[in-house]
């Protein structure tokens, strides 16, 4: 028997009855922005970027940038962006990738130059906005991998915040007892499953919904901590608080790599944490699609009952899951109190784990898009500290929502569809 | 292999959904099990997968009492399951869902599919399943997706297949295909459990039929069995499986459906160009496979697509780009094809469903308020003349049964004065004692002179209705062909041949050789 030919007819008037003006207009309002800030109120001077540290090992010279010619030619490439958008909607009713891809680069080096030459140094050190970032971005990656072993097996980790929380405080706690600093990391590995384990039992056990028992979660791990830290680490022996003055996890900068301009700062001059976290971003994608332990996890969380119907168990691979998370994410929270900073303060993560949230959905599930995503994001807030000190023309505060509107952004479909995991958040009861 | 099933009980609280079942399926036969929807026939199965523990009872293979606590367990004794909802997941290959719980690693886990797309090639070639092992399976046709099903089980061995309504969603071509597929797998040795209610394929491939009613076996039936004879088993009572209805008197062509292209939001056309009409007194039956345009058609009709070219009107008012709610009161009632989803809340009574639509028109409601003794008394009424079996008219929908819930939707729908009338999938998941009664009050609102549209996927269903039967494929209208036509035309339609070649290839002297869906 034949067959039509299933190919859709993709007629120019089926595509102009659904065509959307949402890109043009967004591009249009952007190279307005870029046309008033960048080239009218454009600064004078110049920009430049400083790439090479005196120790690297190759000297590359800065990158200096004449503010106010950068920003008039800028707009005008953004502006004939918005322009070729527009026409493109008009005649072919969709916009080519390649035009919204060049018009957001473009936006960004000139909002960088733009800001860059509106301070009062009119430097910039990319190493440091780059290596300062790891600060934020490691337990952004650590969070957003705990959020990516739950949700794939199908249960939402609202909880992050919480984990990342517990980490800190017991790594704190214990490294600052047992004067060991690899204690105290072991010790906020079992403090996140601990938190983890709240989460399975109430969510996969009782069947509790999964957002409420993760928002209650934070709150918990946050008042007791809170508690604790008032009760136990304020207590002063001596003078001294010797309960939150952990011992730190050295820096091990591999050699050779390490002299790299900015990726060696980045990447090899990290605490085994840091090293930690890039092996693991990598084992989790290799695992979670190349391997038999993957394939099943991915379909726990895509179709449970078909995982079910072919003798996997649902819930205990569940449960040892969002397990596997709370470790990952406790591991993360040691971060700030084994290497980022000195000691525990109250509160310490301050949103953190929602921000690894939206790093996960921003990377799609996907370890290593989640990591890139907070690299992204780290790179956001970095960004935003720096250049509160410099004295910009923004405010930094302005600048802090940017990790939020990116998300916003990639949600609601600008950057590409974003597919949850089907049965995420979906408990699972047998018939 | 042989299995025995000896008093299988299986009971949800109160519920006995399978009551001291008895079954033997010898080595090699298909088996048959009859019976309507509800009647327990996916209970038992599953419970003889492992999905669910038997209250009381036991399951023998080759005279040896198993015990399953899971389908692992089932699997491994070699009892392979499709279920009547595809148990595969839509984002992975064909291969992956194939390898899924019975994976080939190499070290450390780490996956081999080249060993199971050799598998899948295998099985494929020697039954002539024509299946691309790196195939997207939410891409896949659900005929196709039905043979990944069967390979899963064939990988796994399985001596026994439990096939669990796997005609529901195929066309008449397809089905015939699966029938084949069937005896293959019988003259390889492998066992089958064919569930289903439709009595002509029961009839025309089985061995062996046990009819099953409330949860009991009501006895065993030889193939050769008459249909009639069948159907009273089923349904306990003697049906009359034919509607005696009047032939149409087609009055003014009222209804006109005119270039009706819809599109979804990629610019996707669900329905394309579609051209019909429809005149007073005559009942247009649309036929196709689910989800090749039905729901976008009666959908685009009520106002519920904003990507719609064309027009649609009624007494010449174009409807295209009118609300739902001033379609609703050009004189158009609609019967949903989900009615728990769309056609009901099942929280609310059976009072309040009756006038979902009506709630803001007087005499139910005055100044804002409802007035529940008219609300009350409307539903006592709606309740006698629709025969609906249910305790009070106060009582929840979700309590009632389909066949009782659909009569509420279509009391309601029927209650105004209509211009035109549209159910989708009218009788889906009704017993057959409701199927009658549904299909006469269908024919009655024909017959006042009202143009009617019905839409539904069980040919046996639009042979019976219709006056005209309108087939879709992939969105596009095969053709309209008259109400009498024959089930081999209808169905090389709703596989995509347009009127004319689907007659001419009846009529031509050899029949061409069987091609393959791709």
């Amino acid at each position: 028997m034949s067959v039509v030919a299933a190919a859709e007819p993709s007629k120019l008037a089926d595509r102009v009855a659904i065509r959307s003006w949402r890109t043009p207009i967004l591009l249009g309002v952007f190279a307005l922005v870029a046309v008033v800030l960048f080239a009218i109120l454009g600064p004078d001077g110049q920009a430049t970027f400083r790439i090479s540290q005196d120790n690297d090992a190759w000297q590359v010279p800065n990158l200096v940038l004449p503010a106010k010619a950068f920003g008039i030619v800028a707009s005008l490439i953004l502006v004939a962006l918005a322009v070729a958008a527009w026409l493109q909607s008009k005649n072919q009713a969709r916009v080519a990738k390649w035009v919204t891809m060049t018009f957001a680069v473009v936006f960004v080096i000139a909002l960088m130059v733009w800001i860059i030459g509106g301070t009062k140094t009119q430097n910039i050190t990319l190493v440091g906005l780059f290596a300062g970032a790891m600060l934020i971005t490691t337990p952004l990656v650590f969070g957003s991998l705990s959020g990516v072993l739950c949700e794939r097996s199908g249960v939402v980790n609202i909880a992050i915040e919480g984990q990342l929380l517990a980490g800190a405080f017991t790594a704190a706690l214990v490294a600052s007892i047992t004067q060991n600093a690899f204690a105290g990391l072991f010790a906020a590995a079992v403090a996140g499953m601990l938190v983890s384990f709240l989460l399975a039992a109430f969510s996969i056990k009782y069947v509790v919904n999964q957002i409420i028992v993760g928002v209650v979660l934070n709150v918990l791990v946050s008042g007791l901590t809170g508690f604790l830290f008032e009760k136990i680490m304020k207590t002063k022996v001596d003078g001294v608080a010797i309960y939150n003055q952990p011992v730190h996890l050295p820096d091990l900068p591999i050699p050779f790599l390490s002299q790299i301009p900015i990726l060696g700062p980045m990447l090899f001059r990290q605490s085994i944490i840091g090293y930690f976290m890039l092996v693991l971003v990598v084992a989790l994608w290799f695992g979670l699609f190349r391997t038999r332990w993957g394939l099943r996890i991915r379909a726990v969380g895509e179709h449970p009952k078909a995982a079910d119907t072919v003798g996997i168990n649902v819930n205990r691979t569940r449960f040892l899951n969002v397990m596997a998370g709370g470790a990952v994410a406790g591991i993360g929270g040691a971060y700030f109190t084994l290497v980022a900073v000195s000691s525990f303060s109250k509160d310490m993560t301050g949103g953190l784990g929602f921000i690894a949230l939206a790093a996960l959905i921003f990377g799609r599930w996907n370890p290593i898009g989640a990591a890139l995503a907070a690299l992204l994001f780290g790179v956001a807030g970095n960004l935003q500290s720096i250049l509160s000190l410099a004295g910009t023309p923004i405010d930094g505060q302005f600048l802090a929502m940017l990790p939020y509107a990116l998300t916003i952004l990639a949600v609601s479909g600008f950057v590409g569809k974003s597919r949850a995991p089907a049965a995420s958040g979906q408990p699972y009861v047998k018939g | 292999m042989k299995l025995e099933l000896r008093g299988i009980t299986k009971s949800f609280g109160a519920l006995i959904a399978n009551d001291h079942i008895d079954l033997v399926v010898a080595s090699g036969e298909i088996h048959s099990l009859l019976g309507e929807n509800g009647a327990g026939k996916s209970t038992l199965m599953n419970v003889l997968y492992g999905l669910y523990e038997p209250t009381a009872g036991e399951i023998l293979i080759d005279d040896k009492p198993v015990k399953f606590s899971g389908p692992a367990d089932a699997m491994a004794a070699g009892i392979g399951m499709v279920h009547q909802h595809f148990m595969l997941v839509p984002v992975f290959t064909v291969a992956e869902n194939v390898a899924l719980g019975a994976e080939s690693t190499t070290f450390g886990g780490v996956l081999n599919l080249e060993d199971t797309r050799r598998k899948i090639r295998e099985i494929s070639a020697k039954f002539g399943f024509n299946v691309d092992p790196d195939a997207l399976v939410e891409d896949l046709p659900v005929g196709v997706q039905q043979r990944v099903e069967i390979i899963k089980a064939l990988v796994r061995n399985a001596k026994i297949l439990i096939l669990d309504e796997p005609t529901a969603v195929l066309t008449p071509q397809e089905t015939d295909e699966l029938m084949e597929i069937m005896a293959q797998l019988k003259a390889g040795g492998t066992s089958i459990v064919f569930i289903s209610h439709k009595l002509r394929e029961v009839k025309a491939v089985s061995d062996t039929i046990t009819v099953i009613r409330r949860g009991k076996v009501v006895g065993s039936a030889d193939p050769t069995a008459a249909t009639t004879e069948l159907a009273s088993m089923m349904v306990g009572r003697s049906v009359s499986l034919t509607l005696n209805k009047a032939d149409a008197v087609p009055g003014e062509l009222t209804f006109k459906v005119t270039n009706l292209s819809v599109m979804n939001d990629a610019g996707h056309r669900l329905l394309d160009d579609v051209t019909f009409s429809v005149a007073k007194g005559e009942i247009l039956a649309v036929a196709g496979v689910q989800g090749n345009g039905q729901s976008e058609l009666t959908e685009a009709v009520l106002g519920l697509h904003k990507r719609t070219l064309g027009s649609i009107t009624l007494d010449g008012k174009e409807l295209v780009g009118k609300s739902v709610r001033e379609v609703l009161d050009s004189g158009v009632g609609f019967v949903p094809e989900d009615r728990q989803d769309d056609g009901l809340v099942g929280e609310f009574s059976i009072a309040e469903n009756l006038i979902l639509d009506l709630y803001t028109k007087a005499p139910y409601s005055r100044r804002g308020t409802l007035n529940r003794a008219v609300i009350a008394k409307n539903a006592d009424a709606k309740v006698a003349e629709f025969d609906v079996r249910t305790q009070s008219s106060q009582s929840a929908a979700d309590t009632l049964s389909g066949g009782n819930q659909q009569k509420v939707v279509l009391a309601r729908e029927l209650a105004r004065p209509l211009k035109l009338f549209i159910a989708s999938q009218p009788t889906r998941g009704v017993d057959v004692g409701s199927i009658e009664f549904l299909h006469k009050r269908i024919v009655a609102e024909r017959d006042s002179g009202t143009p009617v549209i019905i839409v539904s996927t069980e040919l046996d269903e639009v042979m019976e209705l219709a006056d005209r039967i309108a087939v879709l494929f992939a969105g596009k209208l095969m053709g309209i062909v008259p109400g009498k036509s024959s089930r081999e035309l209808l169905g090389l339609m709703m596989a995509g041949l347009n009127a004319a070649d689907a007659q001419a290839q009846l009529d031509a002297p050899v029949a061409p050789e069987n091609g393959e869906l791709p």
